[in-house]
């Protein structure tokens, strides 16, 4: 079991209000009710393991969560997947508490978890909130049926609608919903319909993520096969833009690329990653970013237990950065924020300019129109964001 | 040493026949290399050529062979280069021996360069053995070839040697019939030297090597050698013989074959054709068939990025050391900034030069399509060589030009011969011949102008005859023709590198086709591209790149930002691999786009 020593706190840690950005830490559950047809993540349907695997798995958590030496508590907790509600809430409550024991974490900490509408009712929700969790995100996707159904997703709107209401009745007062567009077959008016919608919700925080066809995935391979057709890039275009103008007369606040939230109502955890900040990630495939290191958790739910049981450390993929490295990701996360990527707090973590280190790109794409800097932040223009990649990858050095 | 213990021999075969793999059943069976140093294929040493399966430099060894009568024959095998690009090569390792193996593959029969070579060998009147490989293949059909054989070229049952380099059947056969039916060398030790140069090759330590025959005289370690070609003179620092590493030997006499270093600079000292002969006793006359080698293919090569034309430069001299058919001269594009316009023997030669300037010395190289030299005599009655579009003169000041023909030589199933000669007609060729080979296999014989060939012929005949054709071709000479230059234009800018040369007739057609596969290739930049295609300042044909409206990841999931990075850095490797134009990104495919235009 790898042991991770308090970290001697950078300078950069203090430039920021102590109490917002530390470490966070991430757990991940691998399971789902079934696959959807277009993910690519570390999941896999429930029904492949039995109900002593998952327990094996739990306990394998449990046990890599009790082995982190860091004493100073995390600012954030996530609960991710796959899907954690696939699991008995009884299992999510023990492990959320032996962190928060731990580290005595108190309802200060945000503590999210994954749901999909069809993996909880009021019980459930009760259990959960009762148990610390303070902030729900829930795996909407689409307000639209025949969307959900091209998605394979296996619930209806009134489930989402349901779902909610119990989430509010059980106490969650944070609660962020993800939709995604881009689907096959969906015109920007229907995707207007789910916007619209989701303003209904009333929820804080609203995730819109433009489809990504992975290969590999039976979506792609529909696609392939000619049965499946994504929507013309124009009409893509327009529903980004839509998604913007909507969300943002809705009252939410454009802070990421694909994030609005209502003010106050950032995800924490999140900008940690665009951040760059350190996280610890247990369970299987799980992604950790500390001092100079990023490292991942063998994928394989099976093998990760196993590992674990038998005390073993179980990273498959681990790689130490150069400072060039951290630098470079530290600009292009950073960059998928609206706010952009703070020089001044840039400088003092890394010592030198992010004008300077990049003058040539920055230059080129501020020239294009796609970048631009102000208040002492590069960020983003409004024609940059559906391009992003083309930015980013100019922050890529040799 | 005794020429009559001698037998000097090659293989010749078409391209997969098999003949590396006999090659190396050959060594094993004489115990010239090892079971434990048997690498496959041991003659073709280079990394590209094993990747290839392609013999690109041909060696000599040296085989020891205790023969049934009870004598001890030194046997030199001299692989050859089996691709057509290196057609002059393969007759002087020809001219090196007096007899060659034949090998045709059981399941495929004669192709197009079985006979070009079997009827370079008979030129220079070897004796042929016929051997038919691989009949250990299921789809082996020994019969047909036998009559084949029988047929076309004249061979009795009784002459034809049935083998397999792989299960080593008949290959003591195919040693016993080298020792007999090859004459052994009639050379004179007494006259003055006369030695062969039938290969070369640079050596980072010892210079270039020059690959021998001696075939009067004798040379030996510290002689006066002089090249017959260039008259210049070498003292003999070392001699050898390969079985198959080199061991060093006092002297090579008439008969022999080997290597020979004397403090040889590069490989244009040691010019493969020419003939070596003794400074204070020259021979008369040198060896016939000398010629220098001369590049058919011109293409332009460019560093991506501009700091690096020093680097492509050292890099260009280093390949010539061992390679005296590439040449290159600086040139200059308006659109591609200073570069080399190089001259290959072909598209193959192309092809391995570009693969090793990328991978040996790492350069980022920007090719553009290759060419042919054409005559073009202008207005004044001057009479141009152009190597590249790009310096065609304008339209105006041109009289007539001519390009490269060549005779072209294709073997193909009977059922075929209709879409074969329709591709050929189309390719501007001139038809010639057609004999029947077996009832259902035929040689087709056409002129050809060597540009088509360089525009894709060969795939184009593969898939027009489901792969059964075989090609060779031969340089015929100059022919007049209708050609004119048509130019590309992106974003309203004039690309010379884009330029190329084509006929009058297929103009039209060549410029739309060209249009629409740019604009398949050229990314989509983050604003629209016209590309317009245009015949002496006409625009002929228009196509528009679409502007990049949506390049953007999804999230960025548990914090799994080494995957992002890797597809970021992927996006910047391909941003690197293109040539900026202005604010045009255009990558290497564009260049070469004129090639791939479908009929």
């Amino acid at each position: 079991m790898a042991m991770w020593r308090c970290p001697r706190r950078p300078s950069w840690l203090f430039c920021k209000s102590m109490t917002e950005d530390h470490w966070g830490l991430y757990v991940h559950i691998p399971f789902c009710l079934r696959k959807c047809p277009y993910c690519d993540f570390n999941s896999y349907p429930r029904s492949r393991w039995s109900r002593e695997d998952r327990r094996r798995y739990v306990g394998a958590v449990a046990r890599e969560l009790g082995g982190i030496g860091v004493s100073c508590a995390p600012v954030s907790l996530y609960f991710g997947g796959g899907t954690p509600t696939t699991l008995p809430p009884q299992d999510l409550a023990w492990l959320l508490g032996l962190a928060k024991d731990k580290w005595n974490l108190g309802e200060e900490v945000e503590i999210s978890i994954e749901a999909n509408p069809d993996t909880v009712d009021g019980e459930v929700l009760q259990e959960l909130r009762n148990a610390g969790f303070n902030r729900l995100s829930l795996g909407v996707q689409s307000l639209r049926d025949r969307d959900l159904a091209i998605l394979g997703r296996s619930y209806d709107v009134q489930t989402v609608h349901r779902a909610l209401q119990d989430a509010r009745l059980a106490g969650f007062t944070n609660i962020g919903v993800d939709l995604i567009y881009g689907i096959p077959g969906q015109s920007p008016q229907d995707w207007r319909e789910t916007l619209e919608g989701a303003l209904e919700l009333e929820v804080e925080h609203i995730s819109c993520y433009s489809l990504q066809v992975e290969d590999h995935t039976p979506m792609a391979a529909a696609i392939m096969r000619g049965e499946l057709a994504l929507p013309p890039e124009d009409d893509w275009l327009e529903m980004f833009q839509m998604t913007v103008e909507i969300l943002g007369k809705g009252g939410y606040e454009h802070y990421e690329i694909a994030n609005f939230a209502r003010p106050g109502r950032q995800c924490r955890h999140n900008l940690l990653y665009w951040k760059n900040r350190w996280y610890l990630g247990v369970g299987a495939g799980a992604h950790s970013h500390w001092e100079r290191r990023r490292w991942a958790n063998v994928k394989d739910p099976g093998t990760y237990a196993d590992l674990v049981a038998a005390g073993m450390p179980a990273v498959e993929d681990e790689r130490s950065l150069t400072e060039g490295e951290e630098m470079d990701e530290t600009a292009f996360l950073g960059l998928r924020l609206l706010g952009g990527v703070d020089l001044g707090e840039y400088r003092r973590r890394f010592g030198r300019d992010l004008g300077a280190v990049y003058a040539d790109p920055i230059a080129q794409l501020t020239a294009r129109g796609l970048l631009e800097q102000a208040d002492g932040q590069l960020r983003l223009t409004t024609r940059g964001l559906p391009v992003a990649n083309v930015v980013f990858a100019q922050f890529i050095r040799d | 040493m005794d020429q009559e213990r001698i037998r000097n021999f090659c293989i010749i075969a078409h391209i997969d026949h098999g003949k590396s793999t006999l090659a190396d059943r050959l060594l094993q069976q004489t115990h010239t290399v090892s079971e434990r140093e048997m690498v496959d294929q041991i003659l073709d040493q280079m990394d590209l050529e094993r990747e290839r399966g392609i013999t690109i430099k041909l060696q000599a060894v040296r085989l020891e062979y205790a023969a049934k009568d009870g004598k001890t024959y030194t046997l030199n095998l001299i692989d050859t280069p089996g691709h057509v690009d290196f057609s002059y090569e393969v007759s002087r390792s020809l001219a090196a021996c007096e007899g060659a193996l034949l090998v045709i593959d059981a399941s495929q029969g004669i192709e197009a360069q079985t006979l070009a070579n079997l009827y370079m060998a008979l030129d220079n009147d070897l004796e042929i053995i016929p051997v038919i490989n691989k009949i250990d293949l299921p789809n082996a059909e020994v019969e047909r070839v036998l009559g084949e054989l029988e047929d076309t070229i004249g061979f009795t049952r009784d002459q034809v040697i049935l083998a397999s380099a792989k299960t080593g059947q008949g290959v003591e056969e195919i040693l016993e019939a080298v020792v007999e039916r090859i004459p052994p060398p009639r050379g004179n030790l007494e006259e003055p030297l006369k030695a062969l140069i039938f290969d070369s090759h640079y050596d980072v330590y010892r210079g270039a090597v020059a690959y021998i025959r001696v075939v009067d005289g004798v040379v030996k370690v510290g002689d006066g050698i002089t090249m017959m070609s260039s008259g210049r003179e070498f003292e003999v620092t070392q001699l050898g013989v390969f079985r198959p590493h080199m061991v060093s030997v006092e002297e090579l006499g008439a008969g022999e074959v080997g290597c020979l270093l004397a403090s040889l600079k590069d490989v244009k000292d040691t010019r493969v054709g020419d003939t070596i002969t003794h400074t204070r006793r020259p021979a008369a006359e040198p060896l016939p068939g000398y010629r220098a080698a001369r590049p058919m293919v011109y293409a332009g090569l460019y560093p991506v990025n501009n700091e690096d034309f020093e680097a492509l430069r050292t890099a260009l001299e280093k390949l010539q050391l061992n390679d005296a058919a590439l040449s290159f001269e600086p040139e200059t594009s308006a659109a591609l900034g200073f570069g080399f316009r190089c001259g290959f023997l072909g598209l193959l030669h192309m092809e391995i030069v570009q693969e090793r300037l990328e991978r040996q010395f790492d350069l980022n190289l920007i090719t553009t399509a290759p060419n042919v030299v054409y005559r073009v005599t202008t207005t004044d009655g001057e009479t141009l060589v152009v190597d590249n579009p790009a310096a065609f003169p304008s339209q105006g000041s041109i009289t007539a030009i001519e390009e490269p023909y060549v005779d072209a030589t294709i073997i193909v199933p009977s059922d075929f011969a209709g879409p074969v000669m329709e591709l050929c007609q189309d390719r501007r060729g001139t038809f010639q011949t057609m004999e029947y080979i077996t009832p259902e296999r035929m040689v087709i014989r056409y002129s050809l102008p060597l540009s088509e060939i360089l525009l894709d012929f060969f795939d184009r005949l593969k898939s027009r005859t489901r792969g059964y054709a075989s090609l060779d071709y031969e340089f015929r000479g100059y022919q007049e023709s209708d050609l004119v230059k048509l130019d590309v234009l992106l974003n309203g800018k004039p690309v010379d590198a884009l330029s190329c040369i084509v006929h009058r007739s297929r103009a039209q057609k060549r410029g739309r086709q060209l249009a629409e596969k740019l604009k398949e290739v050229i990314p989509r930049q983050l604003f629209e591209v016209p590309i317009q295609a245009a015949i002496g300042g006409k625009i002929i044909a228009r196509e528009t790149v679409r502007a990049l409206r949506k390049d953007v990841l999804a999230k960025c999931y548990g914090g799994d930002v080494t995957r992002k990075r890797k597809l970021l850095e992927k996006q910047r490797e391909g941003k690197r691999r293109m040539k900026q134009f202005g604010d045009v990104e255009v990558p290497q495919e564009a260049f070469m786009a004129i090639l791939q235009v479908d009929d």
